[in-house]
C-alpha cells in the first residue's frame, strides 16, 4: 500500500499531472507537491503525488555509499 | 532516474550485503549477540523479504516485522463492522483491495460481493466520489484504513466532498498513527528492539523531526529508509553503526524523497479536518489517541455516525496475527501457518495483505 514508484510528470493541469509510470500514463493530483515542474519525478500513493524526488539528493546519497564501500566500509556514513 | 536505477542493482548490492555483515559481526563483538532491528513499515517487511535480504542476513542481524500493515493492525471487530456495513442494499461500498479477501468473523467482503452486494476496489479514495455522483440514490462509503500516508488523502477526499457538495458520500475512519503504536510497544516491554528501520513514505508526510523522540525519550536509534535493495541494506548498515557507537540518533537516509519537517500541506490537511481518537489495534487493544476521525463539524461525512452498525463480538481463533503484527513471534511460530492458513485460503490478515508479514514468509522465504 506504501510503497512508492517513481513518476515522470508529463503536463500539468490545474490541481492533476498527466505522469509516466513505468511506460503507463495517467493523471494524478498534485495538491501536496504544488511546486513541482514538467520532467520532474515524483512518488505517488492512493493516485496523488506525495513528493518531488530530488535527484541531487539521490546523487550525493549513492556516491557517498559508494565511497564507503569502496573503502571496505572502514568509515561509517 | 539512472540514479535510482543503481538502487536495485545486484552488483551494488552485493557490496552492500558484505558491508551490512561486517557492521553486525562488530555488534556481536561488542555485545555477544545479534543486533535486533524493527522494520516498521509493511512495504520494508515485503521489500525486505522479496529482496532476499532477510534470508542472507538471518545468521547475522534479527530483523523482525513490526505494526505497519495497515489491514493487518485493523482489530476484527473494525472489520465485522465494515463487512456488516455492506449488507444493505442502498449501500455502495468502496476499498483498497487488500480489504476484499481478509476474513471476517462470518465472511469477508469477496464473499459478500459475489453475493450480490455492491463493493468496489478504488485506487484513490477520490475516485470514489465519482461513483457518488454516478449513484445519487445509493449511499457511498469508503473504508478508510490506513496510517500518514494515506490519512491526508483521506482528508482531502473530505474537503472535495464539501466543495462538490455530495451529500450521499461518507467515510469509515479506522487509520492508524504510527508514533502511538511505537511508544506502545516500547513501553510493554514485550519486545527488545535495538533499533527501528523507519517507514519511507509515512515520513514524506511527518517528517524526520517526528520521530526524534525515540531517541530523545527511548534512547532507540533509527534509520529512515527507502524501498530498494540498496536502500534497505544502506539503513540496516546505518543503524548498526549508531547501535556500535552508541549513538541514540536519527537519522533521514531517504533524504531525495523526506524532509526534516515533512510535507506541510499533507499535515495541516490531516489539522484541518481530523482529530485525534481512541483506535483498536488487532492483538494490542484501544491505544489512547492512537488513530484520527474526522472532527465534529464534518460529522455528516463520518459513516461510523451515519449508519448503525451492531455486530457481535468476535470470537477467539487460533490466529495469531495480533503477536506477529507486535513482533512478538514470527509467522512460523504459528500453528495455521502454511497449515490452514495459506494466500489461497487466509485465516488471518498478516497472510492476506500485500505487506502482511505472513504473505512475505510465505511466498518468499518458506522451506519445503
Amino acid at each position: 500500500m506504501c510503497l512508492g514508484v517513481p513518476a515522470k510528470v508529463i503536463r500539468i493541469e490545474a490541481e492533476k499531472a498527466l505522469v509516466d509510470v513505468m511506460g503507463s500514463r495517467m493523471y494524478v493530483g498534485i495538491v501536496f507537491v504544488p511546486e513541482v515542474e514538467i520532467n520532474d519525478f515524483v512518488l505517488l500513493h492512493a493516485g496523488q503525488a506525495m513528493t518531488i524526488i530530488d535527484e541531487v539528493y539521490a546523487k550525493e546519497s549513492i556516491e557517498e555509499w559508494r565511497r564507503v564501500l569502496d573503502g571496505n566500509f572502514k568509515s561509517t556514513i | 532516474m539512472e540514479t535510482l536505477n543503481l538502487l536495485s542493482d545486484p552488483v551494488y548490492a552485493k557490496d552492500s550485503v558484505d558491508a551490512v555483515i561486517h557492521a553486525a559481526n562488530r555488534f556481536k563483538e561488542k555485545y555477544g549477540r545479534k543486533a535486533v532491528l524493527m522494520e516498521v513499515c509493511g512495504s520494508h517487511t515485503m521489500a525486505i523479504a522479496k529482496s532476499g535480504i532477510k534470508t542472507r542476513l538471518k545468521d547475522d542481524v534479527q530483523l523482525i516485522a513490526g505494526p505497519g500493515c495497515p489491514v493487518c493492525v485493523t482489530d476484527q471487530e473494525s472489520i465485522d463492522s465494515m463487512i456488516q456495513l455492506s449488507q444493505e442494499s442502498n449501500r455502495i461500498l468502496c476499498t483498497f483491495g487488500d480489504m476484499m479477501r481478509v476474513p471476517g468473523s462470518k465472511f469477508s467482503l469477496m464473499q459478500a460481493k459475489t453475493e450480490g452486494k455492491d463493493i468496489r476496489v478504488v485506487y484513490s479514495p477520490l475516485d470514489t466520489l465519482k461513483i457518488a455522483e454516478q449513484n445519487p440514490d445509493k449511499e457511498v462509503i469508503f473504508l478508510g484504513i490506513g496510517f500518514e500516508t494515506t490519512i491526508p488523502i483521506l482528508a482531502l477526499t473530505i474537503q472535495e466532498a464539501m466543495t462538490k457538495r455530495i451529500k450521499n458520500f461518507s467515510i469509515w475512519m479506522t487509520t492508524k498513527l504510527v508514533e502511538p503504536v511505537l511508544r506502545n510497544l516500547l513501553e510493554s516491554g514485550q519486545v527488545k528492539v535495538d533499533g527501528f528501520i523507519l517507514p519511507g513514505q509515512v515520513s514524506v508526510v511527518l517528517g524526520k523531526n517526528r520521530f526524534l523522540y525515540l531517541a530523545k525519550d527511548y534512547k532507540i536509534p533509527g534509520v529512515i529508509s527507502g524501498f530498494e535493495p540498496v536502500q534497505l541494506l544502506r539503513g540496516i548498515y546505518r543503524l548498526l553503526n549508531l547501535l556500535i557507537d552508541e549513538k541514540a540518533e536519527i537519522i533521514n537516509d531517504y533524504t531525495y524523497a523526506v524532509k526534516d519537517e515533512g510535507n506541510q500541506i499533507a499535515q495541516n490537511l490531516i489539522n484541518d479536518y481530523l482529530m485525534p481518537n481512541d483506535e483498536g489495534w488487532r492483538g494490542i487493544g484501544i491505544i489512547p489517541e492512537s488513530g484520527l476521525d474526522l472532527k465534529e463539524q464534518y460529522a455528516r461525512f463520518d459513516a461510523k455516525k451515519k449508519f448503525n452498525i451492531t455486530i457481535q463480538k468476535p470470537k477467539m481463533t487460533k490466529c495469531r496475527c495480533g503477536e506477529i503484527i507486535r513482533g512478538l513471534i514470527s509467522p512460523e511460530d504459528c500453528s495455521l501457518f502454511n497449515k490452514g492458513c495459506s494466500p489461497i485460503n487466509p485465516i488471518g490478515p498478516c497472510m492476506v495483505s500485500a505487506e502482511g508479514t505472513c504473505a512475505a514468509h510465505y511466498q518468499y522465504m518458506r522451506e519445503e
